[in-house]
């Protein structure tokens, strides 16, 4: 079985400012990883962080169709997901130094930024930590009675956990509003998705659970968009689960410190040069919108992450009381 | 009040919290049972899980609240944890809690981590129902008793009731709680029956129960290890010997003070129980009493468990296997020195 790929989409019905919100979630988005990059340099930031520049037309193609009562579950590279489900830069800044004003009380990190209100239901330190739990939030929306829908990210890695399989079959049998959207960027930490991924394709082995499942150029927000939209129209209408295959690559290592010694500096420029979703996107619209205008929003995006890194960095620690809170709701 | 089994006292739990709340949801494998068979009558409850415990909740409550699933431990788990951080209130059975390894990661990494990780932002209001105990045969894949694991998990509760009224008070009180919930039912358990209330009531969690009073000698015991203390107690009562048997009813949280008061008064105790020899729930509890208690007892601790073993089938090695009364009765005997 193999899925149906979704070519160059329409950008008809898109108002200007509808393509500069999306160009500016994007910005944002890599505006943000780029400054972690050099940020983690100074030794400052706790932890490990997951950048996910190079992906960033996938978590805002999707989530652009999502409302702020839907849920996404991310993986461990979630900030762009984070970002794009509406968390605050601030926060999430101040989340990843560890501070009190985190989004998480400093009590998550990097790996596990969530924001209820906005239906992040959490980025995830597990492999497949996600998709049995998005199941769950389509759950509540199918009990409730609401039509809203629950999204997994999940990498090429991911797609292969048993909580993944596990995650689609139930989706299927009990005809959940679920999309999996999984983020093929080619490389599960250092090993390629051509060798991990035995049926070399992802979106078949999801169409083989008894659901729609495409491919789609992840580099391409208007490819995304349209097969999100597709996905989550059906799921909020009845239909059922869902899965989308995107492609991409990530621009930064595995992790941060990640030498990347699995691809050369030559084919890393190659990526960059061809399948950078900012400058694709920059292409597809250079006919209405004048590249000055994208400019000025790249600029306003870095002024607002190094405000929020300034922030951050001044920010206070959490009390050491804090330590013990939270652990239960009551004990 | 009227006789109920413990099985038939967990099912009137679960519908208790489904006729007051439209957010408690049940799900697993054949909570109803016989979906997708053939058998042409539609209302046909096949199983109603499979110790029979949730039989009559699908007729009542119906497709959208009783949810029968795949035999997928992670899905199910998943599914109740992303569901209850969303909005439900989801009581999930995963059948023998030996199956809780399949879907540990739900557990240790996801629902039990939750609130703390997201900062105090989520709550996540589940019941994860799981059946423990030895005894009848099922060997070492269908009798693990491991709350000692999911006690040692912060951010989850344990619950381990012993008897038919205590486990209709105490999963009320866990289904309607807001943080998840594991509640061991111990198999040898399920037929026995007690003496219940008609009208639905709770029982707090962390607070202990005295089962037999006595001055000589404190047994600590969970579950079915209650029963057998008990029995113990009614048997050396007859020796001379004067028993005490704290049931702590959950071990998350755990009531300290009712553990210590009652060792503190007799100065001797021997812990009974079913988990591990290593690492064990009795350990902790030893722990504890000999951290604050040690000038105050008379005898040293004694602990029967079972050996670091698996369970094993025959029951000629099940028996061996198990913390006996005559184990735990002779460990009573040599702390009064006897």
């Amino acid at each position: 079985m193999s899925a149906p790929t979704i070519e160059a989409a329409s950008r008809d019905g898109y108002s200007r400012a509808d393509l500069l919100a999306a160009y500016q979630r994007m910005s944002e988005i890599r505006a943000f990883e780029d400054r972690l990059h050099t940020e983690n340099l100074t030794g400052d930031i706790p932890g490990f962080i997951h950048l996910y520049a190079g992906e960033e037309a996938i978590a805002v193609g999707v989530c652009d169709n999502l409302r702020r009562s839907d849920y996404i579950a991310s993986t461990h590279r979630g900030h762009g997901h984070c970002l794009a489900k509406g968390c605050g830069i601030r926060p999430m800044m101040c989340e990843i130094f560890g501070k009190e004003e985190g989004l998480c009380r400093g009590k998550g990190g990097s790996m596990h930024i969530a924001d209820l209100s906005v239906g992040m239901l959490g980025a995830n330190g597990i492999v497949g930590g996600g998709p049995p739990l998005i199941i769950g939030a389509a759950l509540s929306a199918k009990t409730l009675g609401t039509d809203g829908v629950g999204v997994s990210f999940t990498g090429d890695g991911g797609s292969n956990q048993g909580t993944t399989f596990e995650a689609m079959n139930m989706a299927v049998v009990l005809q959940l509003p679920a999309i999996f959207v999984f983020e093929n960027n080619g490389m599960g930490e250092a090993t390629a998705a051509a060798f991990a991924v035995g049926s070399h394709d992802i979106a078949g082995r999801a169409a083989a659970f008894g659901m729609p499942a495409v491919k789609v150029d992840g580099t391409d927000y208007f490819a995304v968009r349209a097969a999100a939209k597709e996905a989550i129209d059906r799921a909020r209408a009845g239909g059922g689960p869902s899965a989308i295959e995107a492609t991409s690559v990530r621009f930064y290592g595995h992790f941060e410190g990640d030498a990347g010694l699995y691809r050369t500096p030559e084919q890393l420029q190659e990526f960059k040069d061809t399948m950078d979703p900012l400058k694709i996107f920059r292409k597809n619209v250079a006919d209405q919108i004048d590249a000055a205008e994208l400019d000025a929003i790249d600029a306003a995006a870095a002024e607002e992450v190094d405000a929020a890194v300034a922030y951050a960095r001044a920010a206070a620690w959490p009390d050491a009381s804090e330590v013990t809170t939270d652990v239960y709701a009551s004990y | 009040m009227t006789a109920m089994s413990y099985r038939e006292s967990i099912r009137a739990a679960i519908a208790d919290a489904m006729r007051e709340d439209d957010t408690v949801i049940v799900m697993g494998e054949d909570q109803r049972g016989g979906k997708g068979g053939i058998n042409p009558d539609p209302t046909i409850e096949a199983f109603g899980g499979v110790m029979g415990v949730t039989k009559g909740l699908w007729t009542e409550f119906g497709d959208a609240r009783v949810i029968d699933t795949p035999i997928t431990e992670s899905a199910i788990m998943g599914m109740a944890a992303g569901a209850a951080a969303t909005g439900l209130r989801p009581v999930a059975e995963l059948m023998f809690m030996d199956f809780f390894g399949v879907c540990y990661d739900l557990i240790w990494n996801q629902a039990s981590k939750f609130r703390y990780m997201f900062g105090g932002k989520a709550k996540t209001p589940m019941v994860m129902r799981g059946i423990i105990g030895a005894g009848i045969g099922a060997a070492a894949q269908h009798s693990a008793s491991p709350y000692n694991i999911f006690t040692a998990t912060a951010g989850v509760k344990v619950v381990c009731p012993s008897n038919a009224y205590d486990a209709r008070g105490l999963l009320l009180t866990s289904i309607r709680d807001d943080d998840p919930v594991i509640f061991c039912e111990h198999k040898a358990l399920y037929d026995v029956k007690g003496e219940v209330p008609d009208e639905p009531y709770t029982i707090p969690l962390g607070v202990a129960n005295y089962t037999r009073q006595g001055d000589d000698v404190t047994i600590v015991a969970l579950a079915n290890m209650v029963n057998v203390a008990n029995r113990v107690a009614d048997q050396l009562a007859t020796e001379g010997i004067s028993v005490e048997v704290v049931d702590p009813r959950t071990t998350s949280p755990l009531d300290e003070e009712g553990i210590l008061e009652s060792v503190a008064a007799t100065g001797r105790v021997v812990i009974a129980d079913e988990s591990t020899a290593r690492c064990g729930f009795g350990h902790d509890v030893a722990a504890l009493i000999a951290t604050n208690l040690f000038s105050e007892l008379k005898a040293p601790i004694q602990l029967i468990t079972p050996p670091h073993a698996p369970v094993p089938f025959s029951p000629a090695l099940e028996r061996e296997w198990l913390p006996s009364e005559a184990k735990v009765a002779d460990a009573v005997r040599a702390v009064v020195g006897a």
